[in-house]
């Protein structure tokens, strides 16, 4: 016998599908087959059962070879690590869900440490763009309901978010949208004719690093100034065919990724986006969303917004208030100039995406590293703490790239003994809290101090 | 639980009636008790001021959009001076933030001035998870949440065909959905039509496509509160809001409630609040000649009884602005030329946030403060009108002490509207230089507890010290013998001497102690309606063909509220 589980929300990317079908063993603790997902999604859920996964705690030995431990040694650990350093790095959270990433902020507040989750690498510069300028955004469904223009700017949804275009931005007919893919003109902004430019009406292919000026030339020509014949590679007609097109439109959105907030002029690249489609509003309606990336980046910056007051890059070290300066509470800078003491990776793979200078750092300081998975930064760490997988085996909240939180939802049962996020980070500030009153001080600055005195 | 008895205060409460005069107050197992045991703990609260627990019946403290402001307002952090991060005890979390607080930061300043109860005034029912998320991580005040109803496609079909027992068991499928309390509605209409970038600007514009128009919608909405018998009224944000000669909008929405009754059995005896009614009470035909309407709206308030209203009341800060009005913040976006955030949901609403200077040295901003005071100022009845700076838009929660200040104290006031740049057209534009009224302690009360308590419908537990009632006492500085005055006044009204939230100390001296024994609780209304299989038809429809989530993955679930006051209709 199998059960289906229906409406699962599948965590891989920020689209956050929530209408998969999961065939389960009768006993709840094997995925047999799962419906509606991409390719990527669903093989997120069947390699679940794949013999090999880590159950147990490994901390890494002198001679490189890691020992099996159990969950208490690791916490153990864990919280004498944290409070022995003067300013841990918390890092990742992008891929767990918000309950954990509420419980490890906790933990971070205790040991005066530095959140900052993958925006940091990816988003972080339209979140800087955002802070100067703003974001006039909507929900997908809008898209969905109303948009008749969309432009995807430096993203490839087609492989990166696989179901987006057929749930929300291309194909879906809507409320107002009735012909779906024939009533919408898709305009692909690329340096390279991705898939994703394919099915485009228009693909405008620009020079590398030509964002900034191209959408400058795009404001421009929207007020009715004159460009040069060529911008960025594109000829003065193209630009000014694009922007009739936007502006005869009713509902416009503009959908950007990598592309545009990681080539030359990065924030400036986004804060000029939005000022456009700001523009674009004296015409018609325009909006702008960003496609994030892992399924819970969005949230992890949502989390740390309602508690601290920043989306990412957040430095509690001070214990008595929270800082944000990106270039200065950025975990890459931190690393690079060994203002870390200790790192701890969670739900994300630090060493595979960062500079190698910084992964570098990372590797020589204690660094402990919090995934189901075995990564570059569990092979890099001390101590690899296993975990439950958040929308398979666990449930909670994650936030979709237009910022509406889903709950997700358990499908099967987690290995025997493995625990979630949540609990996980919950027993290491209990330990933390029990190593204070044990050493009869009050917080981590005056337990630091106390160490200093012994030595 | 620990047993408080406090003695020799002057007691302020309308629900008693008490008027200053000494009585004392007991407090056992977190209800107000007639008497207690000898073991009690006494408090001495001679010479002070002892009041029930406050609420605030309309601010933006929880969701999506306050979420955007603190995001995209890294700047809000940096006033030092306003105590924005400084953490004061080692048992609390840092705070941070001015206009925008994070949430830990709301929970204890509003505990320091007194406060047990916030209503979230704006719920956008996709977005009820993110709002609820931030309520449970709120210490200490007890809150709830209202859904927006006044662009939402469901009612829109329902109202324009006059069918308002649909209309009346989709608002109590969606109060279960989303965990909400009451009836909202920002610009209706007008917020849809922003959708395409358009507004409605008086009652009687048709919303595109949709074919009804604001009227209709504000009508129909209270005719399904009423036959829902829902705690609250219909809970109105205008059309037309902030812009000059804006008060006859404000009159035809409120003239609306004149054809209703009140049907309910929680003590609530009026139809519609009308809430921040400073931001609709302008006349003029621009901002030359912008002046003061509030008299003329307040009369029509006075001699109404089935409206409430709050008054919106600036304060002169720089501060965020943030409304289920999507239009009104893109104007605002295109007047300053600040950060303009806008959030559009599908179905539902629209919103937005910019940054806005309530600048001294401006002279619409100083009428429009000065609109603020004579709102409050010139009511008839303070049982039905709150005070509020409908946080954060015309300025944050932190500032209610200098607003009561100003209320109370007739020269503090004066002193700053004389001391403006533009002083005599400031004057000649408002009327508060002819007001001499000054706000008692009795009278503040009754506009901070007993009248938000009455008009939320939570006369019965809140609001008041009547035994039986929930423990939430705060006790002030102020000595009624003889009142400070001014900024002693209002730094009095900012740090408690103490305040009891459900029977447990919380606050001694403006300190906030160990906040985790206090269970702060989410209330919301399950309102039951005969099963209604038309409706349920529709929405499984709209949600297949329209919506961006599934309706199994809409509903709130228990997770996100740990501590529900469930209100059962």
């Amino acid at each position: 016998m199998t059960k289906t589980i229906k409406n699962v929300i599948c965590t891989f990317c920020g689209t956050l599908c929530d209408d998969l079908e999961v065939d389960v063993t009768d006993d709840g603790k094997k995925i047999l087959q799962v419906r509606n997902a991409c390719a990527i999604g669903a093989e997120k859920y069947l390699h679940v059962g794949n013999p090999g996964r880590v159950v147990v705690p490994r901390m890494r030995q002198a001679d490189g070879t890691y020992k099996d431990i159990s969950y208490d040694e690791a916490i153990d650990f864990t919280a004498k690590t944290l409070l022995k350093a003067k300013k841990p790095l918390f890092y990742g959270w992008s891929s767990t869900n918000c309950e954990a990433i509420s419980a490890g902020n906790v933990l971070a507040e205790k040991t005066g440490g530095v959140i900052d989750n993958c925006a940091t690498v990816c988003h972080g510069s339209s979140l800087l763009a955002i802070q100067d300028t703003g974001v006039p955004s909507c929900t997908l469904g809008e898209v969905k309901n109303r948009a008749d223009r969309i432009i995807f700017w430096g993203c490839n949804p087609a492989h990166a978010h696989p179901r987006h275009m057929s749930r929300y931005s291309i194909f879906p007919r809507g409320f107002f949208t009735a012909k779906g893919q024939k009533g919408r003109k898709i305009i692909c902004v690329d340096c390279r004719e991705t898939d994703t430019a394919k099915v485009a009406d228009t693909f405008v292919r620009i020079k590398q690093s030509y964002d900034y000026e191209i959408i400058d030339a795009f404001r421009t020509v929207l007020r009715g100034e004159e460009i040069p014949a060529e911008v960025g590679g594109v000829p003065a007609e193209k630009i000014k065919e694009v922007i009739e097109i936007l502006k005869s439109g009713r509902f416009v959105t503009l959908f950007f990724g990598m592309g545009l907030t990681h080539t030359l002029g990065r924030n400036h690249n986004i804060d000029e986006a939005i000022n456009f489609i700001r523009d674009l509003n004296d015409y018609t309606k325009a909006v702008l969303i960003a496609m994030r990336g892992h399924y819970n980046v969005t949230g992890a910056g949502q989390v740390l917004g309602w508690q601290y007051g920043y989306p990412f890059a957040c430095d509690l070290s001070r214990l008595t208030m929270a800082r944000h300066n990106p270039g200065e509470t950025t975990s890459v800078d931190l690393l690079v100039r060994h203002e870390v003491d200790a790192c701890v990776v969670i739900a994300s793979d630090l060493a595979a995406h960062f500079p190698f200078e910084a992964t570098r750092v990372m590797a020589s300081i204690p660094t402990i590293t919090i995934d189901p998975h075995i990564s570059m930064s569990t092979e890099l760490s001390d101590l690899h703490i296993p975990v439950a997988i958040v929308g398979v085996e666990v449930g909670g909240c994650c936030y979709r790239m237009d910022n509406v939180p889903i709950e997700t939802r358990k499908c099967v049962d987690a290995p025997e003994g493995v625990l979630e996020d949540e609990e996980l980070f919950n027993r290491i500030t209990k330990r933390v809290d029990e190593i204070l009153a044990e050493n009869g001080v009050k917080d981590a600055s005056e337990y630091l101090a106390k160490l200093e005195q012994e030595t | 639980m620990t047993e408080y008895i406090i003695k020799n205060g002057h007691v302020f409460d309308a629900v008693t009636g008490h008027k200053g005069d000494v009585a004392d107050v007991c407090m056992k197992d977190g209800k107000i008790v007639d008497k207690v045991s000898n073991s009690a703990t006494v408090i001495d609260a001679t010479g002070k001021t002892v009041m029930g627990g406050a609420l605030d019946v309309h601010t933006h403290v929880a969701g999506p959009k306050v979420n955007l402001g603190r995001w995209y307002r890294p700047e809000d952090k940096f006033r030092l001076g306003e105590r924005c991060s400084a953490k004061i005890d080692p048992k609390t979390k840092i705070e941070g933030g001015f206009s925008i607080p994070t949430v830990y930061k709301t929970g204890y300043e509003y505990a320091r001035m007194g406060f047990a109860f916030l209503m979230e005034a704006a719920m956008p029912p996709l977005y009820s998870r993110h709002t609820h998320e931030e309520i449970r991580d709120t210490p200490i005040v007890d809150e709830a949440a209202m859904p927006v109803f006044g662009n939402n496609w469901f009612m829109f079909e329902y109202l324009k065909n006059g069918e308002i027992d649909n209309a009346a068991a989709y608002v109590a499928w969606m109060l279960r959905q989303t965990k909400g309390y009451g009836i909202k509605c920002v610009n209706p209409g007008g917020s849809e039509a922003w959708a395409w970038g358009l507004n409605c600007m008086t009652v009687n514009d048709p919303v595109p496509y949709f074919e009804i128009t604001p009227k209709e919608i504000i009508a129909g909405l209270i005719t399904t509160n009423e036959e829902l018998h829902l705690p609250h009224s219909v809970h109105l944000h205008s059309n037309n809001l902030g812009n000059p000669g804006n008060y006859t909008t404000t009159l035809d929405s409120l003239k609306i409630a004149e054809d209703f009754k009140p049907n309910n059995n929680f003590g609530r005896k009026t139809v519609l609040h009308h809430t921040h009614i400073q931001f609709h009470s302008y006349g003029g035909t621009g901002w030359g000649d912008f002046e003061s309407k509030s008299k003329e709206v307040m009369d029509y308030v006075n001699k109404t009884p089935q409206i409430s209203i709050d008054s919106g009341s600036v304060t002169l800060d720089e501060t965020t602005t943030m409304t289920a009005d999507g239009p009104f913040e893109y104007h605002l976006g295109a007047l300053n030329h600040l950060k303009w955030g806008n959030v559009d949901v599908e179905l539902e609403t629209s919103s937005g946030v910019v940054p806005y200077v309530y600048d001294p040295k401006v002279k619409v901003c100083d009428i429009q403060w000065a609109i603020g005071l004579e709102v409050p100022l010139f009511a008839a009845d303070p049982m039905r009108t709150m005070i509020t700076t409908d946080h954060p838009n015309a300025g944050p929660f932190t500032r209610y002490p200098r607003l009561y200040a100003w209320l109370m104290d007739k020269k503090y006031r004066d002193d700053l509207l004389n001391s403006f740049k533009y002083a005599t057209k400031v004057i000649d534009a408002t009327y508060l230089a002819e007001i001499d009224r000054e706000i008692s302690l009795y009278e503040l009360s009754q506009m901070t507890r007993a009248g938000p308590a009455q008009v939320l419908g939570l006369s019965g537990s809140m609001g008041g010290l009547a035994p039986g009632m929930n423990a939430n006492v705060a006790i002030y500085n102020i000595n009624p013998d003889n009142m400070q005055k001014g900024i002693e006044l209002e730094n009095a009204f900012a740090r408690s001497a103490y305040f009891f939230k459900d029977g447990v100390k919380v606050v001694e001296n403006g300190v906030v102690l160990d906040a985790d024994p206090v269970v702060k609780k989410t209330y919301w209304v399950n309102a039951k309606v005969p099963e209604n299989k038309q409706v349920m038809h529709d929405i499984n429809e709209k949600f297949l063909k329209y919506y961006s989530v599934n309706l199994d993955n809409y509903e709130v679930i228990d997770h996100y509220v740990p501590h529900q006051e469930i209100i059962e209709v």
